[in-house]
């Protein structure tokens, strides 16, 4: 039996509304049961699990490194912070030191994550409420960071280029001027977005007051993200608990006090602009040095040092057959993905594969905001709360 | 208890506020977990939330492991974050093979809900007290809980 609303007694003329998992609107797969007075929402569950996929029990039968690639593939619209939240905790577990231009360049992608994770949002977003061209320039700037991502790491979205100990490859000539290009155009670009709607007042009566969650409530139901700093909470883990040298980077953490669905596409339009600084900062400030820890049973050695040195070879062999043993013991690291507080919680029984890796995903947690932020609402404002907490299903369902 | 978690601020007001209130503390990389019993879990959620000098207002993360064949086979893990204080805080509570149950957070922590759910789901552990506990990213007829590590890789055939 699928999740469904019971009826309550007198009230038979209430309709009881199954909405999704096909409809476009959620995003992917999510199915909300929804109670209707008329066009009121009177009582809303969710109910999830449609691309469960176990990545959890995979990660305990495959190796550190190998888990990885299955990283890339829960929240698939930001790739490179999952790959980042995974390799951290390795790398905590380990006690492993990442050379400074690695630091740099993962600071620089997952920034570039963030916005391109934003842009599919704002599209999508914009067009649930009925403003169809945003996408359509939403999507043409989402192009070029793919594009970037691809010379990279050799794919537009399951990258998998952050390794355990630093980055897969050597970037390529030329990347800098690409992501210079695309900075330099893109502050104007997003004054295109803002021109089309943060002052449309067909986009501000659709938007304003509607999906009010306060404060209190948000930190209670363990919203995170732009979706916290919607409602006036300023907590940002790049901030306040910096990991891969954010603390080095100057940037501000916007926030809007009302809490409604406007005020989380302000903050998360002003995180852009945020974004784009840090990518300037790591673009200016890029030390030069290696890309990998020196830690030469974790991390692959050079393809050409394994044709002249023996011991190279064989720490390839091992690792690739075998992998590596962390010590025995157990860390939880969270980073800041554009959806919010992205933990990995990794437990490790000194084996090559984790004894225990539990994904904490941002989705998952907003997504139990959503029913409060729909009761007593009209059905047409589900839509727009919906688009407003950003939730992919991918990584809600593991 | 390692001297460091002795010596912690969290490890002392929590020993000044209800002395004896947890078996066992650690300090690995910097993160400090302490084990609580599970009679005493739902008292101590509350101290942590509601003490000024803690405030343990955001619940990140709930999540269980399976020690299987050892026993007691199952610990719920609790993630806490403290905003206002910028600390974190990993607890614990260990649960017996057979019939693990213990108090659902979601009074204390709302945003526990859905993390209880899940945890039900994949260990089996039961919360007691929790408003809806029933399966969520499984269908309701599967059979077995597929995180236990005596559940194969590929499914029951």
């Amino acid at each position: 039996m699928p999740v469904t609303l019971e009826r309550v007694p007198g009230q038979e003329e209430r309709v009881i509304l199954s909405m999704g998992p096909q409809h476009p609107s959620t995003h992917g797969v999510l199915r909300l049961v929804l109670e209707l007075e008329g066009e009121t929402v009177v009582r809303a569950i969710y109910d999830i699990g449609y691309l469960h996929t176990g990545f959890e029990k995979s990660f305990e039968r495959l190796t550190y490194s190998q888990d990885i690639t299955l990283t890339d593939r829960m929240d698939y619209l930001a790739p490179l912070s999952n790959n980042l939240a995974f390799c951290l905790a390795a790398e905590k577990l380990l006690d492993l030191e990442i050379p400074a231009k690695a630091q740099f360049i993962r600071v620089l992608l997952t920034e570039l994550t963030r916005i391109q994770s934003h842009l599919v949002w704002l599209g999508t977003h914009a067009i649930d409420i009925g403003a169809m061209s945003v996408f359509l320039y939403c999507f043409r700037e989402r192009e070029d960071i793919l594009r970037i991502f691809e010379m990279m790491s050799g794919q537009r979205m399951m990258t998998s280029y952050f390794r355990i100990g630093g980055l897969a490859l050597e970037p390529p000539l030329g990347w800098t001027e690409r992501v210079e290009k695309f900075i330099k155009r893109f502050p104007a670009r997003i004054d295109e977005y803002e021109g089309l709607l943060t002052r449309n007042p067909i986009w501000m009566v659709r938007t304003q007051g509607v999906g009010v969650i306060s404060a209190a409530e948000a930190v209670a139901y363990g919203v995170s993200g732009p979706s916290l700093r919607g409602s006036g909470v300023k907590w940002d883990i790049r901030k306040a608990q910096p990991y891969s040298s954010y603390d080095k980077f100057n940037f501000d953490v916007p926030t809007r006090p009302e809490g409604d669905v406007y005020a989380r596409y302000v903050v998360r339009l002003a995180e852009m602009r945020e974004s784009v600084k840090i990518v300037r900062q790591a673009l200016d400030g890029m030390p030069e040095g290696p890309i990998k820890a020196k830690a030469p049973h974790i991390v692959l050695p050079e393809r050409e040092s394994m044709k002249t040195s023996i011991e190279a070879l064989i720490y390839h062999f091992k690792i690739v057959t075998e992998g590596f043993h962390p010590p025995v013991g157990e860390v939880y690291h969270s980073i800041e993905s554009p959806r919010g507080e992205l933990g990995v919680y990794m437990v490790s029984d000194g084996s090559p594969r984790p004894f225990r890796c539990h994904v904490r995903a941002p989705s998952f947690a907003n997504l139990q905001a959503l029913p409060k932020l729909i009761e007593g609402r009209l059905i047409a404002d589900v839509v727009a709360c919906i688009g407003s907490i950003d939730v992919v299903l991918g990584e809600i369902d593991r | 208890m390692n001297p460091e978690a002795q010596n912690h601020p969290v490890t002392q007001r929590l020993q000044t506020l209800a002395p004896g209130v947890f078996d066992e503390g650690q300090i690995f990389r910097g993160e400090l977990t302490l084990w609580v019993p599970a009679s005493r879990l739902r008292g101590v959620a509350e101290m942590l939330r509601d003490d000024p000098q803690l405030s343990f207002r955001y619940l990140s993360d709930v999540t269980a492991l399976d020690h299987y064949p050892l026993e007691p086979r199952f610990e719920t893990v609790y993630h806490l974050n403290s905003i206002e204080h910028n600390q974190r805080l990993s607890l614990k509570v260990r649960l017996p093979g057979d019939d693990p149950r213990v108090d659902s957070l979601v009074p204390v922590w709302p945003g526990a809900t859905a993390f209880e759910r899940e945890v039900f789901d994949l260990f089996g552990i039961y919360f007691a007290g929790h408003p809806y506990m029933v399966r969520i990213v499984l269908p309701d007829d599967w059979e077995g809980h597929p995180l236990r590590k005596d559940y194969p890789t590929e499914g029951y055939r």
